[in-house]
């Protein structure tokens, strides 16, 4: 407790330096968000385990070091192309901060606009108010109010009413600098009847950092969002990333979370849905040695006739926890809700461990709901049987643990990303490619 | 090229095979009968390696070598293919990918490159016609949601694409319709050749009307009990085992 108190101390004596500099400092609504979400940080530092959206995640190793704000650095331009897709327009965010050089938006078509948060405070900060903070706000949890408090740039992408983004949008957060503390506000706007495509890939040349990013997504009526997230943190890194949504009616979001990399990780996919809306929620968690990957989800079915489907899958190998929190709130006036969830895990080793807990709370009876979890180990009759066609147990593993996640990888409709993530997988599961 | 000595198994310390002795030449077709529970498919995993027996007498060769010193898959390099009763679904992988995955680990074992892609597709293609089977199965995962008569089916598929020398069929033709048990058959039958030896374990003499065996087998109570040739098998078809199982004694 002690070390949180100086913790939270550290951070925000820095902060009296920080704030100055920050966007939007003329701006008097987005200075009482800030305000909300420093007053939130200063009563009760980070998110802790006491908390109930907390219990499975313990961030008292953030009170170790204090993680500060990075100015921009040099890049390894060979390593972040390696990340990067070919056939997509891109942003690259290092260190927080939006680096104009390093993306790619020629040949955007009109109606999409793509640009820097920090850059739309300074020229047109009117187009922000009573949009930036509106899917989520700080009372949410601290980590929130962090981020509200402390981000210093970000994205923000604005698709006009019936308009779509030709090519996937794909937003690379990079980190290149040791205990960085990098704090993204990240804003998708996706106007009724627009259509994008967006993937978020969170990638580290240092070795620990702490990134706290958060997106708000609005969507108007009917329409469609998809967005992945590839979450391939360095090593030691901690990350939080949440993404809230607000879907007008008949919109359609739909969500493919890869949970892979860091040492600590948080996710929050939550989404309020309006009148026949839909939502996909796919996750997948793959974790080893001791990392640690929370993944929070929450479908509000706020007005009737919406669907939503969530399938969560987790590999958990050595000492690795994961947690997977799916909750589903039906609301009082949402009859004809149509909502399923699954949760389904594999656990590799005896030291692994996962904390699974589907929600379901229902406050009306014209609703179809279904949730189911399991955790499981691999089924030692079909180790025998690769056994048996001549492929060592190790390999047989392998391939029985990688075709287990990879139906989650199967998912994903963009090639170039799905091999990504097979390259990721693979590395993790080595088989012949399936 | 196999040689069974006095073999005695247990399974969690209850004895299932008895000494039970057995020697199959290469080129030779043996069918194994008997009655449910005699130790048939005890016997069948026993020879591939699977965990969870143990033998406690007894010795098995295989080409001159301890079988029962192998790796499960370390005997399947070596020729030695298990067509299951039951074979295993496997969610994910699918059918082509084991069968090259299967391919290349026999092929490395002998030293050989891995299979060039057009050539392997070439030879799979031609034994999913051998077999009549659809080659929509190829991408399906293996076994998953295939019928009983599918999957016996697809397990002859993957020894056509192996090639073992010793291949011990596991009541393959239980649950076949009498035009599957013909395909089947077939599909065995083309593959018998001078060094390529069969064990196979059926209930019925009608497998036995489609591949002619050299040697008939009667296992009853952990052990063979009556030997001969394909007579042997008109006699049970008769007779049942009844008359055989005082003689295990
Ligand atoms: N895992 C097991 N645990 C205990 N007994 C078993 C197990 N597997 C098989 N048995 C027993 O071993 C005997 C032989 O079984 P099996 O070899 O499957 O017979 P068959 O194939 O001839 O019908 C049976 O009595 C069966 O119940
Ligand atoms: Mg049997």
């Amino acid at each position: 407790m002690i070390a949180a108190e100086q913790s939270a101390y550290s951070y925000l004596s820095a902060y009296q330096d920080l704030a100055p500099s920050l966007p939007g400092v003329d701006q008097p609504w987005l200075q009482q968000l800030r305000a909300e979400g420093l007053a939130a940080f200063a009563e009760r530092g980070f998110p802790n385990i006491r908390e109930e959206e907390w219990r499975y995640t313990n961030l008292s190793a953030l009170n170790k070091t204090v993680f500060a704000p990075v100015a921009e650095q040099g890049i390894d331009a060979a390593w972040l192309q390696s990340y990067r897709l070919e056939d997509a327009y891109s942003v690259v965010l290092v260190n927080g901060r939006y680096v104009a050089g390093l993306s790619a938006l020629s040949g955007l078509n009109d109606g999409v606009s793509v640009r820097s948060l920090a850059e739309v405070l300074a020229q047109n900060p009117a187009a922000l108010a009573g949009k930036l903070g509106q899917a989520v706000a700080s009372s949410e949890h601290n980590l929130v109010a962090f981020n509200t408090a402390w981000f210093a740039d970000g994205v923000v992408i604005e698709v006009a009413a019936k308009q779509q983004l030709d090519k996937p949008l794909q937003i690379l957060h990079v980190v290149t600098e040791a205990n960085a503390l990098v704090v993204s506000r990240n804003l998708f706007l996706v106007n009724d009847q627009a259509e994008a495509e967006i993937i978020e890939t969170y990638v580290g040349s240092a070795d620990s950092y702490f990134t706290v990013s958060v997106n708000e997504c609005l969507l108007g009526r009917n329409a469609g969002l998809t967005f992945y997230k590839a979450q391939l943190e360095a090593a030691k890194a901690q990350h939080f990333g949440g993404t809230y949504v607000k879907q007008a009616p008949d919109s359609r979001f739909a969500h493919h979370n890869f949970a892979l990399g860091s040492l600590l990780a948080r996710s929050d996919i939550h989404s309020d849905l309006d009148k026949a809306s839909a939502c996909t929620l796919n996750g997948l968690f793959v974790a080893s040695g001791r990392q640690h990957l929370d993944n929070h989800t929450r479908i509000n079915h706020l007005q009737p006739y919406a669907i939503s489907r969530e399938f969560y899958k987790g590999v958990l190998d050595k000492k690795a926890r994961g947690v997977f929190q799916g909750r589903v709130v039906v609301a009082e006036g949402a009859q004809h809700t149509d909502s399923e969830m699954n949760n389904r895990n594999l656990l590799l080793s005896a030291d692994a461990e996962v904390d699974t807990k589907p929600q379901l709370e229902i406050y009306n009876d014209d609703v179809k709901c279904s949730h189911g979890v399991t955790v499981g180990q691999l089924e030692e009759k079909s180790v025998f049987y690769l056994q048996s066609r001549g492929v060592d147990a190790e390999t047989a593993r392998n391939i029985l643990t990688f075709a287990f996640a990879n139906e989650m990888a199967d998912k994903v409709e963009n090639a170039e990303l799905k091999g990504l993530l097979l390259q990721e997988l693979l590395a993790r599961f080595p088989a012949m490619n399936l | 090229m196999l040689s069974i000595k006095n073999l005695h198994v247990t399974i969690n310390d209850k004895p299932i095979l008895k000494g039970l002795t057995l020697d199959i030449n290469p080129g030779e077709v043996h069918a194994i009968m008997g009655p449910n529970g005699a130790g048939k498919s005890t016997l069948s995993h026993v020879l591939s390696g699977k965990p969870g027996y143990t033998v406690t007498e007894g010795s098995v060769t295989y080409d001159g070598k301890d079988l029962l010193e192998m790796d499960p898959e370390v005997r399947a390099r070596e020729g030695v293919f298990l067509a299951f009763q039951y074979p295993v679904e496997i969610p994910g992988v699918s059918n082509i990918y084991l069968l090259k995955a299967a391919l290349n680990a026999m092929r490395k074992h002998k030293g050989l490159p891995e299979v060039d892609a057009m050539d392997f597709l070439t030879i799979v293609k031609s034994k999913v016609k051998l077999l009549q089977m659809d080659e929509k199965f190829l991408y399906r995962a293996v076994n998953e949601g295939f019928s009983g008569g599918e999957k016996k089916r697809n397990e002859i598929l993957q020894a056509a694409v192996l090639e073992p020398k010793l291949c011990i069929l596991d009541e393959t033709d239980s649950g076949l319709d009498i035009d599957a048990l013909r395909i089947v058959s077939d599909g065995v039958n083309s593959l018998r050749a001078a060094e390529r030896s069969f064990l196979m374990i059926t209930h019925y003499q009608r497998l036995l009307d489609y591949i002619k065996p050299d040697v008939v087998h009667v296992l009853a109570d952990g052990k063979i009990v009556k030997s001969g040739g394909p007579e042997l098998a008109l006699e049970l078809e008769e007779k049942g085992y009844s008359w055989l199982e005082g003689q295990a004694a």
